[in-house]
């Protein structure tokens, strides 16, 4: 039986200020109840340029270009020491922009629901191209865009708008004339999703090595459903990003579970390799529209830029063991059960002391803890406090009560085994997983042994239950045992071989 | 605090009568706290949802000002970790000001 290792991690932020204007629940609900109101007034003046948001510290943590805890040494407010030498191009993902995103939202377009202005069809199509990723025939395979005054008409029928700059370039139709399932909002959410996904697996192919055909299953764990009227979750995003990013030996499906979604699917991968099912598995989602400028009122009220401005999208690789890359503990995994109870102490311990008892580790054990990295420059301005220090400040508490840590030391406890939040609050995104490729690679370089990922989901949202849930999973350093098991099972076969031989000469010379 | 929380606490507190309910909140944050005492007290300082200019004035504690009206036990099972990790003193304080203020219980 194999050990699943993490082969590659890649990450992806689109900028998409307009999208917050119209696709964002905050604004858009604003817009149907007080379209004049002071705080729809307000926006455009609080959105960041796209160089802005590339040279916000916590963005560059994300895409890979800084480790998550270099963050401690800029000082905050982030979005007021900006990284001036800061690029697009991460060393695990790239920062994109809105008219990027649209053009792969037209790639992405199976039913021809998609209509970008021609000119800015072309000028895109032309960005768009220059990306290492897409072939020429990809994007060849993306269809000549329309007269403006086709998608005016189109609008006039209730298609969902695309701006860029503030202006329309284009729009996106609804799949049904009646289904409720189908309209152009839903379909706009979806397409975008599916867009940011595949952006993030031809960054995880690219920016790793590896080739398409060789990953065998994609799990998609984003927060949206596609579906008809019949099956309004029906799915398969996985196949469909699949599909797109030229995956043409997998097939997938999709993993729900909020926030915590995610984890689920990181263990579900590790699952499918450690049994031997699949050789390699990608887990992969894209970004969530309706979750931008979330907390944008607060943010103008107190004079912030409207942080919220980014789409985030994740691809990770899980494939069989290569003796090098970070392997997955698939026994060390937590999870809260149903009898948990929804206390955030037994909440804590089901998720993260129960898996490390079982293995005889402490609370020490683990280097560092990846829990809700949401960026806490975007929740302190709505009241929500700074997430992961307050999950930092549960562990350690959970520490202190055991007795794994001195309380006196509970301070150091956080800074060492923690680290700052710098994800965007896109829900699923920034749960657990974004410091998995981060930690790959402080294990790859010594820094670290052992990390452990942990996805909460608040599953009340739905109305289906009043419980939570969370799991998390221990990433650790490879010991290399591929190789050496090899070696010495060579030796042994060498050995057994010789052995046997002398046994047939000594029969041999017996027989004489 | 929540709209449908909002919904919740209007409809439990027209069953039962305003002077029969209770609401313990669970907040974090002493801000947080503070705004869904004023809501059920004041009313939705935001506006936005069913308790915006309804006056409720309803008692309104935070569970850690109820700590010795609780077994200890308990407490410590369901609270004693939280308790090692948020400003009490401010959650409390907040409630409590918002509660002298506002609350008729």
């Amino acid at each position: 039986m194999t050990t699943p290792v993490v082969k590659g991690a890649a990450y992806v932020l689109v900028h998409t200020p307009d999208m917050v204007m119209h696709y964002g629940t905050t604004c858009s609900s604003e817009h149907e109840a007080n379209p004049n109101s002071e705080f729809l007034k307000k926006v455009p003046s609080h959105l960041r340029t796209f160089e802005e948001a590339v040279k916000y510290a916590p963005n560059q943590a994300y895409i890979g270009n800084i480790l998550p805890d270099e963050l401690n040494n800029i000082p905050r407010p982030w979005y007021k020491n900006l990284m001036e030498d800061a690029k697009a191009d991460g060393k695990m993902g790239e920062m994109l922009s809105q008219d990027e995103l649209y053009i792969v939202m037209k790639l992405c377009d199976a039913f021809d629901l998609v209509m970008l202005e021609k000119s800015f069809s072309d000028a895109a199509k032309e960005k768009i191209s220059k990306k290492p990723y897409f072939t020429e025939a990809e994007i060849a395979k993306i269809k000549d865009g329309f007269d403006i005054s086709e998608i005016e008409s189109k609008l006039a029928e209730g298609a969902e708008p695309l701006h860029y700059n503030g202006k329309v370039v284009g729009c996106v139709k609804a799949a049904h004339a009646t289904d409720k399932s189908l309209t152009a909002h839903i379909m706009a959410e979806n397409i975008a999703t599916k867009a940011t996904a595949v952006i993030a697996t031809k960054n995880l192919l690219y920016k790793n090595n590896i080739s398409p055909d060789s990953i065998e299953y994609v799990i998609e764990c984003s927060e949206e459903a596609c579906g008809d009227m019949n099956q309004r979750g029906g799915g398969n995003f996985a196949k469909a990003i699949a599909e797109v990013a030229g995956l043409v030996s997998a097939t997938g499906s999709d993993t729900r579970g909020f926030c915590a979604a995610p984890t689920h699917a990181l263990i579900n991968a590790a699952a499918m390799v450690k049994s031997g099912l699949y050789k390699s598995v990608a887990v992969v989602a894209g970004g969530a529209t309706a979750k931008l400028g979330m907390n944008g009122r607060d943010h103008v009220n107190k004079d912030v830029p409207i942080l919220e401005d980014c789409l985030g999208a994740f691809a990770i690789l899980v494939t069989e063991d290569d003796g090098v890359n970070p392997v997955l503990r698939t026994d060390i995994v937590g999870r809260h059960t149903v009898g948990t109870g929804s206390s955030p102490q037994a909440v804590m311990e089901s998720i993260i002391t129960k898996p490390l008892d079982k293995n005889g580790l402490k609370i020490t054990d683990i280097d560092k803890y990846s829990v809700e990295m949401q960026n806490p420059e975007i929740t302190e301005p709505a009241g929500a406090g700074d997430v992961p220090l307050a999950n930092y400040k549960m562990i350690a508490a959970l520490g202190a009560k055991r007795g794994d840590i001195d309380k006196a030391n509970m301070p150091t406890f956080i800074k060492e085994h923690g680290m700052p939040g710098f994800a965007p609050t896109q829900g699923h995104i920034p749960s657990g997983v974004p410091f998995v490729g981060a930690a790959r690679s402080m294990i790859l370089d010594g820094k670290i042994n052992r990390a452990m990922i942990v996805g909460k989901g608040s599953l009340f949202l739905g109305r289906m239950t009043n419980l939570f849930d969370g799991v998390s999973i221990v990433m650790e350093k490879n010991p290399g045992k591929a190789e050496e098991m090899g070696a010495v099972s060579k030796e042994e076969i060498k050995g057994m071989v010789a052995e046997t031989m002398k046994e047939f000469a000594a029969f041999l010379l017996n027989r004489k | 605090m929540d709209l449908e929380n909002q919904k919740r606490v209007l409809e439990l507190s027209e069953k039962y009568g305003k002077e029969n309910v209770v609401v313990v909140l669970g907040s974090s944050e002493a801000e947080t706290a503070g705004l869904a005492a004023e809501t059920v007290t004041a009313g939705d300082p935001t506006y936005a949802g069913p308790l915006a200019g309804v006056s409720l004035g309803l008692a309104v504690y935070h569970i850690f000002e109820l700590k010795d009206e609780v077994d200890a036990d308990v407490f410590d099972e369901q609270c004693g970790m939280m308790e090692m990790v948020l400003d009490v003193d401010a959650i409390a304080a907040e409630v409590k000001s918002i509660r002298e203020q506002y609350s008729n219980f």
